[in-house]
């Protein structure tokens, strides 16, 4: 059983259908990487693993004790969060939010699990930091810490790296690995077809031509090697 | 201070005093969370729809027009509030478009079917704040005590979701949070506070009481458990003292409050600055 399928997913707006039989699955473990162009449906997508919106047809079924609000969410910024008064502690506190149940404050524990993924990410000592003081990384960092208290199992991040320099970029994907090798089922976003290639194991490509499978199947299907050449042309 | 003494033997100034502070107290509570969810003016919108629903009450002659005005104010919170989601008209124009427009309506029926001799100052003292705080009866004080304790008593108790539902609306829809539910009260609350500060600063500066504490604490404070505090403090102290410089020199109540929070703001922007805003 896979901790997450998809079965003839159908998505977009009211009149427009972005994605057509969509199907794939994630199973523990996992870490797949979703690309495509701009407007082929990925932010569409992960707003509908996420419940955020309903997709227009088809099923999204989650298993091995995973439920839909178990899952660790990395958005992208906001423009309300940019100057926002909130120190780091009480944002990574309020991943525990779906813990409450119906109590109103935050115990011991939820407040200890805090504390750990703050030190799991190296980020203790900014603590008592305002939010928007602290560089893009390191928000990143906070909004990390966050999703995992609200997870134990699966990660779903958006475009985590946009807006980092390239030392920064790369320490975040470091940390997103060792997540990843802890035993936390990672599923991205990204435009960075190297990155996704150097660390998925499975690559998800939607647009005009839908592939989902192995990273290394990925690099010898016509998408891919389509795709690369693209990406590649671009780069240099 | 011989002659504060006097005043407050008035059980009426006591009075005054009591109703301000707890308005200003729970209207600025909310106001952190509605500056920062963009919405600074939902405040003078919902005013705006207060004074249209009160136009219409005394025009049914209504005897008491609370029945009417509450529950219109708190249907268009709802749907002010709604509206950021997937609406064809965005969040201010909305807000714009209820505002000016029950404000008009609101004028035109009073002008149409008024039976006051004194029709311009009744407008007047809708808009401006009326001396009816300095007119309260013992009955309207407990009211108002009451349902600032249920505001304050709910503020205290979702605290921790508020904090969510302003800060990532999107993350805490994806871990369950029922953000809808939290919206809708926050709408419903602010509705029952700009109702009951019409009588305090009347309808066009009711968004003062909301904004300007948060802003002011906003410059200095960095912790969103500290924005709050302040700005409730800020805003009680302004409030007082506005109500006792009005009583004394005999202004009018509510600019007399809005002007003191300008002063505030205006130096606690200085401290802001001074501080360096780490």
């Amino acid at each position: 059983m896979a901790e997450l399928i998809c079965e003839n997913l159908v998505l977009g707006y009211e009149n427009t259908i972005l994605i057509e039989d969509l199907n794939f699955e994630v199973n523990k473990g996992d870490y797949l990487c979703i690309v495509g162009e701009n407007g082929s449906g990925k932010s569409t997508l992960m707003r509908t693993l996420l419940h955020l919106q309903p997709p227009v047809k088809g099923r999204i079924a989650f298993g091995e004790g995973l439920s839909a609000t178990q899952i660790g969410y990395l958005p992208q910024q906001t423009i309300v969060q940019r100057d926002f008064p909130a120190s780091v502690w009480e944002i990574v506190l309020s991943g525990c939010q779906s813990r409450l149940g119906h109590r109103p404050f935050y115990s011991k524990e939820e407040k200890q699990l805090a504390e750990q993924n703050m030190k799991r990410l190296g980020i203790s000592d900014l603590r008592k930091r305002c939010y928007r003081s602290l560089s893009g990384g390191q928000q990143q960092r906070v909004l990390l810490a966050r999703a995992l208290c609200a997870t134990e199992k699966l990660l779903l991040l958006d475009e985590p790296v946009s807006g980092l320099d390239p030392k920064v970029t790369a320490e975040m994907y470091r940390l997103i690995a060792g997540l990843h090798k802890e035993g936390i089922t990672v599923i991205m976003i990204s435009h960075d077809i190297q990155a996704a290639l150097q660390y998925a194991t499975h690559i998800l490509h939607i647009g005009q031509q839908v592939f989902f499978g192995k990273t290394n199947e990925y690099l010898d299907s016509p998408v891919g090697r389509q795709y690369l050449n693209m990406e590649g042309g671009r780069q240099n | 201070m011989d002659q504060l003494a006097l005043y407050f033997s008035y059980p009426f100034v006591r009075y005054a005093l009591v109703v301000g502070v707890l308005i200003a107290l729970c209207s600025s509570l909310l106001g952190v969370t509605l500056v920062l969810k963009r919405f600074s003016f939902i405040g003078d919108g919902l005013s705006h729809v207060a004074f249209g629903a009160m136009a219409i009450a005394s025009v049914f002659n209504l005897s008491d027009q609370m029945l009417l005005v509450l529950p219109v104010t708190m249907l268009s919170a709802v749907l002010l509030l709604r509206t950021g989601q997937n609406a064809k008209i965005k969040g201010d124009a909305a807000v714009a478009m209820i505002s000016v427009g029950a404000l008009a309506i609101g004028y035109l029926l009073m002008n149409l079917f008024s039976t006051s001799t004194n029709l311009s100052g009744d407008v007047c003292s809708t808009l401006f704040g009326s001396t009816s705080i300095l007119t309260l009866k013992q009955m309207d004080v407990w009211v108002c005590i009451v349902l600032s304790v249920v505001v304050v008593a709910v503020f205290v108790l979702f605290y921790n979701r508020i904090f969510s539902v302003t800060f990532d609306e999107n993350f805490a829809r994806a871990v369950g949070t029922k953000v809808n539910t939290y919206n809708l009260l926050i709408a419903i609350i602010i509705a029952v506070i700009i109702v009951l500060a019409m009588n305090l600063v009347g309808s066009l500066l009711i968004s003062a009481l909301v904004i300007f504490p948060a802003l002011s604490a906003m410059r200095v404070f960095q912790r969103f458990l500290s924005v709050t505090i302040c700005s409730a403090v800020l805003s009680v102290c302004c409030a007082a003292s506005g109500i006792l410089i009005s009583i004394v020199q005999g202004t009018p109540v509510g600019s007399t409050i809005v002007a003191v929070n300008i002063v505030v703001f205006v130096v606690f922007a200085i401290i802001g600055k001074i501080g360096g805003r780490s």
